[in-house]
């Protein structure tokens, strides 16, 4: 048993946070720090300077160019990306669809695509959901139909995360209608410039445009934008599932926000005292602050076992559950720290031109909380999740 | 960062848990080295650190062991610290056996300020709910000397010692302890002693816990699985399925946060003590939800006293009661994280 991080994890991370401090715009840290949502310039920019750096490809194994960080390197990156309020690296194309292809795609579409990833020529979104498929997922009805050297491709998908700014998108799709609902399901790369999409958006209880519907009209896409075989696409699904799995219980964003949160309780006033002091405040808080430090500890022994050899199944089930459960309640208590700040209402996607009239820390403490509470809900609810728990690992 | 136990450690768990399944007895504890294991070498053990006390605590408390080993690290460990290496020599030999008393009526969990009070090699004054007393050869206690907190050993069953002894919640006893100028050996000490030896106890009673409630959660499992109720084991219906899950979860915390604790109980006071009660409030939540979840879960048949789930209930719900509440600690939290 230690507690402590290596030498070499130790420079690691103070590598990361060196370039954090020297490469991260300070714009672009005000409004991760105070919640406000990134444009596509900024998410672009960070995209490139993680990539000269090597960094974007930090996870992915060294024969595709990749740097293949430990589990426990994920981790110290996750929590330095956290901690200097930088972007996140926008998972869909780094995080999901590479790894997929790097298992299971072809030498060509490896070549091809996993190139335009980095340099960001190709910004993915993730086409599974559907209005009727959520939590069952595999009963999705989007389907694509073979016709000659093209798949046909009828339906809607939805829940799309920033689909507005993607050049492509990659689909599970209905290709059989026979055996298990799971059997029939395929993985598509399609061209969203392809006739016959549309992308509408859709606007979320925090008022801003992050995710969107995605309509598919007899779109034709080659048979060469499969992704192994076809039908198989369920165990596609699943082994991304499992994959990117270090990052769940977000004890990085929790990390940092109970950090701001606490800024905030310190200048905010009750009583003409701190609110930190007051009593009530002080145990809800604390009680958060002891959850979170046993779920740090939990999250690095399921992260050391991954590194250890051990698949992190329906551990990461746990850690979800209880993650966003614990990021919810300081987006909750954050909420209450601003007081009547939280009333006004304002959100660039709805009115661009009205400012919130409270401190800057205070402009986005409502909007946030309303935003995550989208963490319980995707990536499988944590219904599901605790159904993941119950059988995988308590066996009843 | 590593969380795997030594070698050393895992058999020593192991060897404990065959020998605890088996029934030990208290020379069985010795022999094995389990009293040993709570001493540094330097005490003239060949353990105390915080991961052998987790160790050791967590297979007596899956067990449901009632024998006082806490008792013995605790009272053991202030003799050490007073340099009494003759008397830890025979409690980790497990020739003698020692309780302390220190809490006193009125103080809740507070460790002071106490008013037993010592006068002229005797000892006066009142000390509450204490630990394995009736057991015990020598009597650690604690009382002022010239306005300082010290320590005096007294025998327990000696002049001007009156024990009122009741069963205890987790098993064990409990006594109240009336001292009338009873004659007293100083063995110096101070406070700052009692305060780390108190982190180190409150380490054993989570680990314990979290023994105690790995078998609970073991039997409400093997429960849900074999009672049929509406023609199906009742571990199908996911009302309980998913407040099982739940339980799980915080099981694991509770296991990280005990892993926490036995990383800092050699850290600096105010460190050590901001850990102990992250520790202890999480762990004793967690105790009394798995005691009360448990006994929903199994129903009726966990209200009797037949069913073996009832003294292990009552071991976790005393948890949260020894060595300062989930209030008491997350109050002392608050304030050591200012």
């Amino acid at each position: 048993m230690d507690l402590n991080y290596t030498a070499d994890e130790l420079a690691f991370r103070a590598d990361v946070r060196a370039f954090m401090k020297a490469k991260l715009p300070t714009d672009i840290a005000a409004k991760g720090a105070s919640g406000e949502a990134l444009n596509k310039a900024d998410m672009d920019l960070w995209h490139a300077r993680l990539n000269e750096q090597g960094y974007l490809a930090g996870a992915w194994p060294k024969s595709f160019g990749g740097a293949e960080w430990s589990a426990v390197q994920k981790h110290i990156f996750e929590e330095e990306t956290a901690f200097a309020h930088a972007p996140r690296i926008v998972p869909f194309g780094v995080g999901m669809l590479a790894p997929v292809l790097q298992a299971f795609g072809s030498k060509e579409q490896q070549d091809y695509y996993l190139p335009r990833i980095l340099s960001g020529e190709d910004w993915w979104c993730q086409g599974y959901s559907e209005p009727g498929a959520g939590s069952d997922l595999a009963s999705l009805k989007t389907k694509a139909v073979r016709d000659g050297d093209h798949y046909i491709v009828n339906g809607q998908k939805t829940w799309t995360t920033l689909g507005q700014f993607a050049n492509k998108i990659f689909c599970l799709v209905r290709t059989s209608s026979e055996g298990r609902q799971q059997q029939g399901i395929s993985f598509l790369l399609i061209d969203m410039d392809t006739p016959g999409i549309e992308v509408r958006p859709i606007i979320l209880i925090d008022g801003v445009h992050e995710v969107n519907e995605v309509w598919f009209t007899d779109v034709r896409v080659p048979v060469e934008n499969l992704v192994g075989k076809e039908n198989m696409g369920w165990t596609y699904a699943k082994y991304l599932l499992t994959h990117e799995r270090t990052g769940i219980a977000g004890v990085g964003f929790a990390n940092a926000g109970l950090a701001s949160l606490k800024r905030v309780a310190k200048t905010e006033m009750h009583h003409g005292r701190p609110l930190i002091e007051d009593p009530h405040f002080a145990a809800r808080l604390a009680r958060i602050e002891i959850d979170l430090m046993a779920m740090a500890t939990t999250n690095m022994r399921v992260v050391a076992g991954a590194d250890a050899g051990a698949a992190p199944g329906a551990e990461s089930s746990m850690l979800k559950v209880k993650g966003s459960i614990i990021r919810q309640q300081i987006n909750d208590l954050a909420r209450r720290a601003v007081g009547p700040w939280a009333i006004p209402f304002v959100s660039e996607d709805l009115d661009s031109n009205i400012y919130h009239p409270g401190p800057d820390y205070s402009a986005k403490a409502s909007n946030t909380y309303l935003n995550n509470r989208k963490i319980s809900i995707y990536g499988g609810s944590n219904e599901v999740q605790r159904g993941i728990i119950t059988k995988a690992i308590l066996g009843l | 960062m590593d969380f795997n136990h030594t070698e050393e450690r895992r058999m020593l768990a192991d060897s404990l848990r065959r020998t605890l399944e088996r029934g030990a007895s208290w020379s069985d504890l010795a022999e094995l080295g389990v009293l040993g294991a709570l001493f540094t070498e330097d005490e003239g053990g060949f353990g105390g650190d915080g991961y052998d006390i987790a160790v050791v605590f967590e297979e007596l408390g899956r067990a449901g062991c009632t024998l006082p080993v806490l008792e013995a690290g605790l009272a053991g460990g202030l003799l050490a610290d007073c340099g009494k290496s003759d008397l830890v020599e025979q409690v980790i030999g497990g020739e003698l056996r020692v309780a302390l008393a220190h809490a006193e009526p009125g103080l809740r969990y507070d460790i002071g300020p106490i008013t037993t009070t010592a006068n002229s090699g005797t000892i006066s004054g009142r000390k509450s709910v204490v630990s394995a007393v009736d057991e015990a050869d020598l009597l650690i206690v604690s009382a002022m000397d010239n306005g300082t907190l010290s320590l005096f050993s007294v025998d327990p069953k000696g002049a001007g010692v009156t024990l009122h002894t009741t069963p205890s919640l987790d098993g064990g006893t409990v006594s109240e302890v009336t001292l009338d100028a009873a004659p007293a050996t100083a063995l110096g000490g101070e406070i700052s002693m009692l305060e780390a030896r108190l982190a180190t106890a409150t380490l054993a009673v989570c680990a314990d816990a979290v023994g105690a409630i790995e078998t609970v959660k073991e039997m409400t499992l093997d429960y849900l699985r074999t009672r049929t109720q509406f023609g199906v084991p009742i571990g199908k219906f996911q009302a309980l399925q998913h407040r099982m899950a739940d339980v799980a979860i915080e099981i694991e915390m509770a296991r990280s946060a005990v892993i926490n604790l036995a990383g800092h109980v050699k850290a600096t006071p105010i460190e050590r003590d901001r850990q102990v009660s992250a520790a202890k409030n999480l762990v004793g939540r967690t105790a009394h939800l798995v005691a009360e979840e448990s006994i929903q879960m199994h129903g009726g048949i966990a209200m009797t006293e037949e069913y073996a789930l009832a003294p292990l209930a009552r071991r976790l719900v005393a948890v949260d009661h020894r060595f300062g509440d989930e209030d008491w600690h997350l109050e002392r939290f608050i304030r050591l994280s200012a």
